[in-house]
């Protein structure tokens, strides 16, 4: 188990160490940040000092020790664009994505988990292939657009919902959260649904194929025989087998949700990193896009991490050994 | 199905407190600010909040006419100095009078902002303060400073506690309490909202709102949607597509005006070969847009009025020069050049390139409204001229640094889409920023991405900038801008339009500067 953890933190380590290297040499390949950040009125003087005064003066190679010096100090240098410390910058908008995440793995969870176990188990059902073809939509249509569609019909024609924004945040264990107050769920369900689409259409087919699987299987037909009533057999016997890849699967799903709410959180105006990611990128903000980058590795390591100590707890035979693993 | 429809109507009634409440106002705005702090970063959405808040000694009205702010009115003394004289009885939030120290004050932290990506210092440089006594401020300048009201226009004054002890840290954490504006900031949540409160002390007319709430949403149909929904009641940036839509619409009014942004091509007219442009074989030719004759005939194959109706949806003029004529400093003169297809193809011949050329177009993504499209279609015109165009767009960060030094320091390219918005309201700056020769130590040329050169035209900036009298002054600008225009120096295309909705009874004041304030909304 020890040996295992040091491997993964040695990885971990050395994939944070090339992504650092790319992400800042291939921010500079871009462009020079200094264009981005001047005021276009200005003369060229006033424009030299500026990239003096913030570094951008000297060869990318001087850059790079510097930032290596900072690293070591556990300083990964200050944003361009907002002059404050990238990680403090990347960590403050955190929360608002964290809980975006959080709120759509649910949903995905909440939503399609019983219709994918009712697609299972009576496959032949209309209302069944109807689950199904809506799995395919949730699945092809672009996020985007299926964002602006919620936010016409709810927000617009239906007036039910609020259109954009975070709403009203309250704080909760040192947190600032909107699950707390029913108006601040009221701005979170349109941008969690839209960022959960895919995923709710991925556990659908997920949990069907397993319900498919296992309801054939010796052990079930058995309990069938037994007279065991029918919500025992599918609360315990089949759900409990095919939870595993569901697990899996919407553990790496959770990382994918916090890297990539750019779209979402940019569409809804939802305060998030996803959202200072992209217009990091935009303004070439390249302490920023690699904090930002530093951050989302180590939270798919840790991720990972989890989801395989989960296995060893939902299934003993898959225990975590240090040759194997 | 039920409980769900319960929920949602339950979360609904929730979220109706939020909107309501007269005397309050929400806006949706298009661009976020990158700090509160006044004086760290000299960028639109950063200056459009901060004017709300602190103001400037000379303010600008909605077409960016010098007026008086802070300062009542000012005069030369001598052509070397100008006399300020400046408001009495205003306080500050923390109820301290508004004096020429904090004036000093504020001049002395403008270049010390640490951190800045662009600071204020170029709006006073090679000027000295001096106090006469505590209401009246003294500019002196080595040389005549015409711009030097339009200059002090351009940043904010903040009180003297402020300027001495506050960091870009403490105006973020709405610490200061040194402005002096209608509004005062009561929250910051960045990138989600500012809500300004109504000063009741202001020395000016009372503010009519009482809480402000400025979100930012950045994705255009978002801030529409969001308009649509009733969640705000006004939003700037309208995207031109949604334009007619939202002036068919009985709850929505339109306010527009025509903008301070010209969009306009810069040719390379400084390298005998230039890179991106070739004979129809591909072989190297003499840089055909050294000849004036070549650059007048795109000009003329340029469709101006289909890429205002049919691109910007109407959002837009045809342009003729730097900026429309309503500003000070245009030509009255110049007109946009008359699409003329034959013409044109007449001025190249004459021009020895009867036959045409092949020319690759650059611009960037994303950064003005519409333009890939207009890049696209002015390649189209172009290639029917005879010209073989090829187009590539850019994201904004690669694009500008290749069209600044992207060739061992020099401008890379040697056609480009480019925009220019005139913070400054008048003709001066943007002449000798675009067309004046590139000279580092005179601060001309600086954003002279063709590198064109004209004596005859810097003679005219250099006699502009050194006459006070702002009738003489215009008369020169004018006129330089005519040497420019017959020159096509560059080619303007159009000016865009600044858009705003509001839901209905209420009404925003339209700006050439872009600016939302809240100051300028009003309730019919």
């Amino acid at each position: 188990m020890l040996s295992f953890l040091i491997r993964r933190t040695g990885q971990a380590l050395l994939v944070i160490a090339v992504m650092m290297v790319l992400v800042f040499f291939g921010v500079n390949v871009i462009g020079d940040p200094i264009w981005m950040l001047i005021s276009p009125d200005m003369d060229q003087q006033a424009i030299e000092a500026t990239a003096a005064s913030l570094g951008l003066d000297k060869p990318i190679w001087e850059q790079f020790w510097y930032f290596l010096k900072g690293v070591a100090r556990g300083d990964l240098g200050n944003s361009f664009v907002h002059g404050e410390p990238a990680i403090a910058l990347i960590l403050s908008r955190m929360p608002a994505t964290m809980e975006l995440a959080f709120v759509a793995l649910l949903m995905a969870i909440v939503i399609g988990l019983p219709l994918g176990l009712y697609a299972g188990l009576k496959p032949e059902h209309p209302a069944s292939r109807t689950i199904m073809a809506g799995s395919i939509l949730g699945f092809s249509l672009p996020s985007f657009w299926v964002g602006l569609m919620l936010m016409m019909v709810f927000a617009v024609m239906l007036g039910w919902l609020p259109a954009t924004g975070r709403g009203t945040t309250e704080s909760f264990l040192g947190i600032e959260t909107s699950l707390i107050s029913s108006a601040g769920w009221a701005f979170i369900a349109l941008p969690a649904f839209n960022l959960a689409t895919t995923k709710i259409s991925l556990v659908i087919r997920l949990t069907r194929a397993g319900v498919r699987e296992v309801a054939m299987m010796d052990y079930v037909k058995f309990a069938r025989a037994k007279g065991l009533k029918s919500s025992r057999i599918i609360g315990v016997h089949i759900l409990k087998n095919i939870l595993i890849p569901v697990v899996t699967v919407l553990g790496l799903e959770f990382g994918s949700l916090v890297a990539f709410s750019v779209v979402t959180e940019t569409i809804f105006a939802w305060p998030g990193m996803g959202k200072l990611l992209l217009e990091s990128i935009q303004r070439l903000d390249r302490p920023v896009i690699v904090a930002y980058i530093m951050v989302v590795v180590i939270l798919f390591v840790v991720v990972n991490l989890v989801v395989d100590l989960l296995y060893s707890l939902l299934d003993p035979r898959l225990r975590i050994s240090g040759n194997k693993a | 199905m039920a409980p769900s429809r319960q929920l949602v109507a339950a979360l609904a009634l929730a979220v109706v407190p939020l909107v309501g409440a007269a005397q309050n106002l929400n806006i949706g705005l298009g661009a976020e600010p990158s700090s509160l702090d006044p004086h760290y970063h000299n960028l639109s959405p950063n200056n459009m909040l901060a004017r709300q808040v602190f103001e400037a000694l000379v303010g600008q009205d909605v077409n960016q006419k010098p007026r008086p702010g802070l300062a009542e009115s000012w005069r030369t003394v001598d052509p070397l100095t100008w006399e300020f004289k400046l408001r009495r009885n205003v306080k500050f939030f923390d109820d301290t009078e508004f004096t020429a120290d904090d004036v000093l004050a504020t001049i002395k932290r403008l270049p010390n902002v640490p951190r800045s990506p662009s600071n204020f210092s170029p709006f006073i440089a090679g000027m000295e303060f001096e106090k006469v006594d505590s209401h009246t401020l003294r500019v002196k300048t080595k040389s005549p400073a015409p711009l030097v009201p339009i200059n002090l226009s351009g940043f904010a004054i903040v009180s003297k506690k402020c300027a001495e002890t506050m960091s870009t840290e403490d105006f973020n954490a709405l610490r200061c309490q040194g402005g002096t504006g209608p509004y005062k900031y009561s929250e910051f949540k960045p990138a989600d909202r500012v809500v300004l409160a109504r000063n009741n002390n202001y020395w000016g007319t009372k503010p009519a709102w009482e809480l402000v709430t400025q979100r930012f949403i950045t994705s255009a149909p978002s801030r529409v949607a969001a308009l649509l929904a009733g969640d705000v009641q006004v939003i700037d940036a309208v995207p031109p597509t949604d334009i007619p839509r939202l002036k068919g619409d009985a709850k929505i009014e339109i306010s527009e005006t025509l903008s301070n942004r010209v969009i306009y091509f810069h040719m390379d007219q400084f390298r005998e070969n230039s890179p991106f442009i070739t004979a129809k074989n591909g072989s190297p030719i003499k840089n055909p847009l050294l000849d004036k004759r070549v650059r007048q005939a795109l000009s003329m194959a340029i469709n101006r009025q289909a890429i205002v109706e049919r691109l910007m949806d109407g959002a837009a003029v045809p342009a003729e020069q730097v900026l429309p004529k309503t500003f000070f400093g245009t030509s009255q003169k110049l007109q946009p050049t008359a699409f003329d297809l034959a013409g044109a193809r007449r001025l190249l011949a004459e021009a020895g390139h009867a036959n045409g050329f092949k020319m690759k177009m650059h611009g960037p993504n994303g950064r003005y409204t519409n333009d890939t499209k207009i890049i696209e279609a002015v390649a189209q015109m172009f290639t029917r001229l005879g010209i073989d165009t090829e187009i590539e767009t850019l994201p904004s960060g690669n694009f500008f640094t290749r069209a600044s030094t992207g060739a061992n320091g020099l401008p890379e390219f040697s056609f480009m889409l480019l925009g220019w918005g005139a913070t400054t309201g008048e003709a001066a700056s943007p002449l000798r920023s675009l067309m004046g020769t590139f000279d580092k130590s005179k601060g001309s040329g600086s954003a002279n991405r063709g590198r064109y050169s004209n004596p005859a035209l810097d003679a005219k900036l250099t006699e502009a900038f050194a006459t006070v009298d702002d009738v003489k002054r215009a008369a020169i600008l004018a006129e330089a801008s005519e040497i420019a225009f017959t020159d096509f120096a560059i080619i303007p295309s159009h000016y865009q339009t600044n858009v705003w909705a509001s839901l209905k009874g209420i009404k925003v004041e339209a700006r050439a500067d872009e600016y939302t304030l809240a100051t300028g909304i009003t309730r019919r």
